[in-house]
């Protein structure tokens, strides 16, 4: 626990840094194993990166089946998920990443969606 | 045939047990959950669901060695363990031993967007993990409906829980999960129905401004188990579960005698006074001596050397025995003595299943031999009477299994031989009752006491008056007169009535005898008078035959001297008589 507390400060840190190297996208995608679903995920995943944010993100690929201790600092339980790590805030997306336009929504990258954020703030 | 023999054999054997370590809960489920399976406990709110589970893991970890994983899926592991603190788990020093594994899951739903299919293989790494690190036995999911208000995809999380379940089984771990109660059901998202083995419900109602908690095994597959609602209690040990009826009626008993501290009550009872481990009520109006009884009592058993435990409930230490000094009974020295020990406290403080918890840390820590509860109907200004019946006999049932003797004691109201409700409920429990009444004779309260029953030995069936002396109690004899018994003053006429009656009686007596010793004298005079005239006839027909003989040797020497005269006979030859 106190490792992730310690985490959104360095992780703001690096936040500036990134956002100057244009590479403000920092995505994980939690899988356990090659399931069907962890495939479509990766798939509907790269997809929608490259159409959407081509040269400005990172993807990590974290198999729970070889690092089961990394599913606690995230809070993983649904396979597969993806987090976003940066831009802030976090956000969790889970399932097989099928429905592009929920993935978007949920990745604030349509319109309308930073709105409506910021109300639900409120 | 021979497949139903086996069935019923196998369940003669019964499934294996995992023993919970929690306070009599492995009694009311003959040895504790289902071993390798999983256990569902459910209730409302605060209703002790976290610290069960807990408690069997720490049980679990610290009694039996299975080391144990908490998953907590509605506070943070360090919540929890500040939260137990109190309860004196140590769950980090549990954790750094590796005999326990704690994570907390949060699903914070805000964070998270669901597209398309997903399961819940996170959750199983995260466990399976934990698991593996200290080789758990036993895991507790608290309370794992949480994620049915963190994900939407209740087809998903049904499927998921199904195998989760499955999983568990086959891994081979005790597992507690938690649930909360539902509207009409056992939890709110139905999770019971993936767990068949073993259901506890838990309940927490208030009930005049007291609360109870109550646990029941709902189910409990494979296994007999008690039926009943079980209170239990939540204190600085953990929970404790009160079972009613676990004591069975299977105690030893003992044919020892101990003495009442009343020569004359002892006398009563047989002559030698209670069984030892005999449930004793004293019943009496206010007023009449049940606890300068109760204390003579403590009194005999402190002098035999043995502990007396004293729960006072309406008075205070300190004035009970200021109050019993005055009739001569002085219990300081056995205080400092530490057999004598006083536990007083309002009925009011605690809830009924508190006081009964509280009573038998008590007894357990100071290990009487008798146990004093004065009064024992004060407990009905915390319960119904049913309740306190309920509580009574659990209460004298440990006490029982003990050997320990106990005396109760019933404050009744109304002044005449009709019993009180409070003492028909438990009096089917009571081996010896004891009475004590006023009887209003003569302008004059005096205090009676009789044996309504007393198992087991020829006690007396009469009316005793009892007296408050300086020197502690005494029974006396009742006089009976013709309007009943007598007591006080009226006695004391008694008494004196008799005596002098007695008096009266002596002097006829006296009377009597002198003359019937006159008569005798008389009679006597008249019998050596009688006896002096036999002496005379005696003497008279004495003389009479000495006469006639010597008229008869006369009348032959007068033939002689004729026949010679006559010369029919030679004067020498005497012996040929011959006729002429």
């Amino acid at each position: 626990m106190s490792r992730s507390a310690g985490n959104p400060r360095s992780r703001k840190a690096r936040s500036a840094a990134a956002e100057e190297l244009s590479a403000a996208w920092n995505l994980r995608l939690y899988v356990a194993g090659r399931t069907a679903k962890s495939v479509a995920a990766l798939q509907n995943l790269t997809r929608l990166c490259e159409e959407h944010l081509k040269g400005k993100y990172r993807l990590e690929i974290i198999d729970l089946l070889e690092q089961p201790q990394l599913a606690k600092g995230d809070q993983i339980l649904a396979i597969p998920t993806l987090v976003r790590r940066l831009p802030q805030p976090i956000k969790k997306i889970i399932g097989d990443l099928s429905d592009t336009e929920r993935v978007l929504v949920g990745l604030d990258l349509r319109p309308g969606s930073a709105e409506r954020r910021l109300a639900s703030r409120r | 045939m021979s497949k139903v023999n086996k069935k019923t054999a196998a369940s003669q054997r019964g499934i294996e047990k995992c023993p919970t370590g929690i306070a009599g809960l492995d009694e009311i489920t003959q040895g504790g959950l289902p071993r390798g399976r999983p256990a569902l406990v459910c209730g409302g709110a605060g209703c002790g669901k976290t610290l069960l589970a807990l408690e069997f893991v720490v049980r679990g970890a610290t009694k039996f060695n299975e080391p144990g994983v908490f998953v907590s899926f509605e506070e943070s592991s360090e919540e929890l363990t500040d939260n137990v603190r109190s309860l004196g788990f140590d769950l980090d020093e549990l954790v750094r031993r590796k005999q326990l594994a704690m994570d907390f899951v949060h699903i914070e739903r805000s964070e998270i967007e669901e597209t398309g299919d997903y399961d819940l293989s996170g959750l199983f790494v995260r466990l399976n993990l934990a698991i593996e690190s200290v080789h758990a036995r036993r895991v507790v999911l608290d309370t794992i409906e949480a994620l049915f208000s963190g994900l939407s995809n209740t087809a998903i999380l049904r499927a998921e829980l199904r195998r989760l379940f499955r999983w568990l089984k086959e891994r081979g771990v005790t597992t507690i999960i938690t649930g909360e109660k539902g509207e009409g059901t056992l939890t709110r998202h139905g999770i019971e129905e993936y767990v068949s083995d073993c259901v506890i419900v838990l309940d927490h109602r208030i009930q005049e401004q007291l609360s109870t908690r109550r646990l029941r095994v709902a189910k409990y597959r494979g296994s007999a188990h008690g039926t009943n609602e079980y209170p239990f209690i939540i204190d600085e040990r953990g929970i404790s579960v009160l079972p009613i009826t676990s004591a069975g009626l299977n105690h030893p008993v003992s044919t020892a005698r101990v003495s009442s501290g009343v020569e004359g009550l002892d006398t009563m009872l047989g002559g030698s006074g209670f069984y030892r481990g005999a449930s004793i009520l004293v019943s009496g109006t206010a007023g009449t001596g049940k606890t300068s009884l109760a204390c003579s009592f403590a009194r005999a058993t402190c002098q035999a050397g043995e502990r007396c435990l004293y729960f006072a409930f309406e008075e205070s230490p300190a004035q009970i025995m200021r109050n019993v000094r005055s009739i001569g009974i002085d219990l300081e020295p056995w205080i400092k003595k530490d057999l004598l020990r006083f536990f007083a406290a309002r009925p009011t403080l605690y809830g009924l299943e508190r006081h009964l918890a509280v009573t038998h840390q008590q007894i357990e820590a100071f290990k009487p031999s008798a146990v004093i509860v004065d009064p024992a109907t004060s407990m009905m200004s915390v319960g119904g009477a049913h309740a306190v019946r309920s509580m009574l006999v659990r209460l004298m049932d440990e006490l029982k299994m003990r050997g320990i003797t106990a005396f109760l004691i019933s404050l009744t109201h109304g002044n005449d031989t009709s019993v009180e409700q409070s003492d028909v409920e438990i009096s089917s429990l009571i081996d010896t009752w004891i009475f004590l009444r006023d009887i209003e004779l003569g302008g004059e309260r005096n205090r009676a006491l009789y044996i309504l029953k007393s198992r087991g030995m020829a006690h007396s069936n009469q009316i005793r008056e009892f007296v408050l002396g300086s020197q502690g109690i005494d029974l006396l004899d009742v006089y009976l007169g013709p309007s009943g018994v007598l007591t006080g003053s009226a006695r004391v006429a008694q008494e004196a009535r008799e005596r002098a009656a007695g008096a009266t009686r002596q002097d006829d007596l006296r009377r009597q005898r002198t003359e019937l010793l006159a008569r005798r004298r008389a009679l006597e005079a008249e019998s050596e008078a009688l006896r002096a005239q036999i002496q005379a006839q005696d003497h008279a027909i004495e003389r009479l035959a000495v006469e006639t003989q010597a008229e008869e040797s006369r009348g032959e020497a007068d033939r002689s001297a004729m026949a010679i005269s006559r010369k029919v006979q030679r004067p020498v030859d005497r012996g040929s008589r011959k006729g002429p």
